[in-house]
């Protein structure tokens, strides 16, 4: 055993098959009440041709086996309720819980999205406090809360500039992205119907300045920022770069998933910024949920309010809100119906919990970050100096000598009782590790996972194999993603398929 | 505060481990003049208590106590406690994207089942884990098509949803696709003969609704065969799932479309719900979102990985089939512990009760005077009915009774004035149907 890992021990869990496996025709999970009408017949009524006899393969399971089965998926899966979760730029922060009792309660979560406004009052108050909440947050002067994840508000951010500079006559052509910008900041510039043209970080990891003065034309609709910047930077000259765009005419849009880092401190409205998402699954505690779902609210300058996706939110003069499905310059609907509204109340639940009091998370977001760089300096390598915000970004070059890349040091901290942070990104660091604690750890885990990193990157140096062969505690080893990916098996079928045999 | 895990003097502590003396010296790189030095001008600290409180009155203020005859994308089903039991599990609620598959072979292994059982539903070979919801599962549809085809036109029936098709025309604009609308028949059905008119060896996708809109059924095979002898692709989009417990799978398809919210999700005032792709292997590398895939470790155990990442924007940037990140995986986990509970006889089953009712619920309404259906395809739990006068006024005496009327189609549909969409789930009982007979039946004795 070894004692250098503190926080985990290995135990027994359950095997656990595929449901389908567990079948067994008659057995059955969940009863209705009896039908209490007359029992139409579903080859008259839908005829023949339209009729089914049942789905084939779906599984006869009893309830107690349908619980057990998923209580065991569950216990492989490491979560933020176990312990910390590292993973820079994605803010895995504590989930309250409470927020998950009130998006359940009825009255909420039971609600139609075309009933009657007098009987939705409720839901509507609920979505102009959250709006107004997160106008002072970020400093903007309207806001769209439909988008349903981050990539969306993007995309509708980059509409909502599109529809801006259409209407004075040119949309023009180009987007312009940081080489250190998450993925779906270029993948969402294409859908917007612009191209995208990379700019190179200058060598303190910044926006290089004087180049972007000379790259910002007449054909440069925005310019997409993430700020702080994905090595966890904030972009000083941010005020200078708003300077430059709007000096041409184009806008400066804020990717706001590293939100946390700035949330109480400063506001994006007052540095500059046109329009910005933000990513209510991180800094804002809606669970992740094993990838969803999250909700992408865009904050946005007046200029750009007329664009809004409809239904927009409207108070009435007696105090009423009413949505209104109809405005001229609207860019359209981005998503059925009003948003992610139960996302939207946690996120409202968290904001109130905290009040003003929020900037205290933040603080403690930065603390966090802060003392492990501080604790990790020197044992991996720190390939941008300047301070750090809310995440810190290490390179695994002095690892490397020894044959150690950051996915090997990620995967042996598994066997130290950690998630791994995130790996290999941004892309302008070669073998990056980037990590973000979030305010939600204690000094306890943070000092805890100091010394699990120390602690391999002793291993990296003395016995480097273990940490390359590593995970060795988890109940599969490195999976054979390349052969996954060669013949993929994406569904499970029967083990004689007999309508195959039958083709 | 109860959720930061820090005391003032571990605080100090860790500033003074990093060497500054102040948390303002770790916001030093914002420039003085843009830190905020007044608090934030929102309410709360709310205790939990306090939290709760505030949600209570909303929830007060919206439609408890009213039974509902709306359904038009958004379902009322019955939803078993077990559903919520597994997915507030916080190895599932507070998992991220399970990128590790070491350490998140849960939501990994779910994922495949989820994609399994959405294989087996819709009849279709493959299926991705997830898309926002019904409207954006359409688009990302026909941007696959559009791919796989190298063609810009779109046709699509109106009898679609209002609102997928408003989504489906933001993301077309800027896509260079060009979107056009044909019209229903009498009977309710897409219009097959101004379809064919359309259709020429430009058009990348046909999209059609089954059930539709109006709740009616589509023939496919005409469709399908229409749309592959002009080189195009057949989406077929399913906003009512439970339909697939008693209609045929739309086989036909080259792409399905579908929106999860009827397997245990609660409708939310509009979400977050959960879309579905489903098509063909042949097409699995031009299709949007997340897929899990089977694989081994080195020691031969099977286990699951996130797979034909290539596809994804974080691997390909501006070549990506799609921007999409986060999805909507918890409520495609919650979709799939609802459809193993419910199994083979208990999707049966309910379907079973949704087409009985809906049918009870029409003979019921056509009993009164006045009130005549429209269209005459079959139809699963939605069906509309033509009134002699304003649904709003109708629906409006309705509330009195505590009841929430019938989806007025005018306006979507301005030609349908008067007409109002039903909708009858499992949910719904034979008193409460009774009573929205009776109360209609009123209503229209009213004078105006």
């Amino acid at each position: 055993m070894n004692e250098r890992i503190k926080k985990a021990t290995t135990h027994t869990n359950q095997n656990e098959g595929l449901i389908f496996e567990k079948s067994s025709p008659g057995k059955r999970a969940f009863e209705l009440p009896p039908l209490d009408v007359p029992a139409a017949d579903p080859t008259k009524a839908l005829g023949a041709s339209h009729r089914r006899e049942g789905v084939e393969g779906f599984p006869e399971v009893s309830e107690i086996e349908v619980l057990r089965h998923f209580t065991r998926l569950s216990t492989w899966n490491y979560a933020i309720d176990l312990g910390m979760y590292p993973l820079g730029s994605c803010t895995m922060k504590y989930n309250p819980r409470v927020n998950e009792f009130v998006a359940r309660l009825d009255g909420i979560a039971t609600e139609h999205p075309y009933q009657p406004q007098e009987l939705s009052q409720g839901c509507l108050k609920i979505l102009r406090l959250l709006e107004k909440c997160l106008l002072e947050i970020t400093g903007m002067d309207a806001i769209t809360l439909q988008p349903a994840a981050g990539a969306q508000g993007e995309m509708t951010g980059l509409l909502l500039i599109r529809g801006y500079l259409e209407k004075q006559g040119n949309p023009r052509k180009k987007v312009l992205i940081p080489d250190s910008a998450h993925g779906t900041n270029p993948a969402t510039a294409v859908i917007a119907g612009y191209e995208v043209e990379n700019i190179k970080s200058e060598s303190h990891g910044q926006i290089d300045v004087d180049k972007l003065r000379d790259l910002v034309t007449e054909d440069v609709a925005a310019l997409m920022i993430t700020n702080p910047s994905t090595l966890g930077i904030f972009e000083q000259r941010i005020p200078e770069i708003a300077e430059i765009l709007h000096a041409k005419g184009a806008l400066l849009y804020m990717d706001g998933a590293n939100m946390n880092a700035l949330t109480g401190v400063t506001r994006p409205g007052d540095l500059g910024v046109d329009v910005m998402h933000l990513n209510l699954h991180k800094t804002f505690s809606t669970p992740h949920g094993g990838g969803g779902p999250g909700a992408g609210p865009v904050a946005m300058k007046k200029i750009l309010e007329p664009f809004r996706p409809v239904p927009i939110l409207v108070e009435k003069e007696d105090g009423r809100l009413t949505l209104e499905p109809v405005r001229r310059d609207s860019i359209g609907k981005v998503k059925a119906f009003a948003g992610n509204f139960g996302v939207l109340v946690r996120a409202l639940a968290y904001i109130l919990a905290y009040g003003p009091g929020v900037r205290q998370a933040t603080e403690d977001a930065v603390l966090n970050a802060n003392y492990i760089r501080k604790n990790l300096e020197g044992v991996f390598d720190l390939p941008y100096s300047l301070p750090s915000m809310h995440e810190v970004v290490f390179s695994d070059s002095i690892q490397k000598q020894n044959g150690v890349n950051t996915m090997d040091i990620a995967k042996r901290l598994i066997d130290y009782g950690f998630h791994p942070y995130t790996t290999a990104f941004p892309l302008i660091v070669p073998g990056a590790l980037m990590i973000e604690p979030t305010e939600s750890e204690s000094k306890e885990e943070c000092d805890l996972f100091i010394d699990a990193m120390k602690a391999i990157a002793d291993e990296a140096a003395t016995k480097p194999e273990i940490v390359k062969t590593a995970p060795h505690t988890t109940r599969v080893r490195r999976l054979d993603e390349v052969g996954a990916a060669r013949k993929p098996i994406l569904r499970w079928k029967p083990a004689t398929p007999r309508s195959e045999a039958a083709d | 505060m109860r959720y930061l895990p820090k005391s003032p003097a571990e605080r100090q502590e860790m500033l003074a481990a990093i060497g500054v003396k102040s948390i303002e010296e770790l916001f030093s790189s914002i420039p003085e003049r843009f830190r905020l030095r007044e608090p934030l001008k929102i309410p709360g600290p709310y205790s939990e208590a306090e939290v709760i409180q505030y949600f209570k009155e909303r929830a007060a203020e919206n439609s408890n106590g009213y039974t509902s005859f709306l359904g038009a994308g958004v379902y009322n089903h019955l939803r078993s406690v077990v559903t919520d039991a597994v997915i507030q599990r916080g190895e599932f609620l507070t998992s991220y994207t399970p990128y590790q598959a070491e350490i998140t072979q849960g939501t990994l292994q779910a994922i495949f089942e989820f994609q399994t059982l959405m294989c087996q539903l819709t009849g279709q070979e493959v299926a991705n884990a997830s898309m926002y919801d019904g409207s954006t599962a359409t688009t990302e549809a026909v941007l696959m098509a559009e791919r796989l085809t190298g063609r810009r036109r779109v046709l699509v029936a109106r009898s679609v949803h209002p609102e997928y098709r408003d989504v489906l025309k933001t993301y077309a604009k800027n896509s260079g696709l060009h979107v056009e609308e044909i019209p229903f028949t009498a009977s309710g059905t897409v219009d097959a003969k101004a379809l064919q008119a359309a259709l020429k060896d430009d058009v990348a996708a046909v999209v059609v609704q089954s059930p539709n809109f109006f709740g009616v059924i589509e023939t496919l095979a005409p469709l399908a065969e229409a749309t592959h002898a002009s080189g195009g692709m057949l989406v077929v989009a399913i906003a009512e799932g439970v339909s697939l417990g008693l209609v045929r799978p739309p086989v036909e398809a080259d792409i399905v479309a579908m929106e999860a919210q009827s397997f245990g999700l609660a409708p939310s005032y509009g979400g977050p719900f959960a879309g579905v792709i489903a098509s063909r292997d042949k097409f699995v590398r031009q299709m949007p979102g997340r897929l899990a895939g089977q694989t081994t470790d080195a020691e031969g155990r099977r286990g699951f990985v996130l797979t034909l990442a290539t596809r994804e924007q974080h691997i390909r940037r501006e070549k990506a089939t799609s921007n999409i990140c986060t999805n909507q995986a918890l409520c495609a986990l919650a979709a799939t512990v609802h459809l193993t509970l419910l199994g083979k006889e208990g999707l049966r089953e309910m379907a079973q009760q949704n087409l009985s009712k809906a049918q009870f619920a029409l003979s019921e309404l056509l009993k009164i005077p006045g009130v005549k259906r429209m269209f005459d395809a079959p139809f699963f739990n939605e069906f509309v009915v033509e009134f002699p006068r304003s649904v709003k006024l109708i629906n409006a005496q309705l509330l009195r009774d505590k009841i929430i009327g019938p989806l007025a189609l005018g306006t979507a549909y301005p030609e349908l004035t008067k007409r109002a969409l039903v909708c009858v789930t499992e949910t719904t009982t034979r008193v409460e149907i009774e009573r929205f007979a009776g109360a209609l039946k009123r209503a229209l004795e009213q004078p105006i």
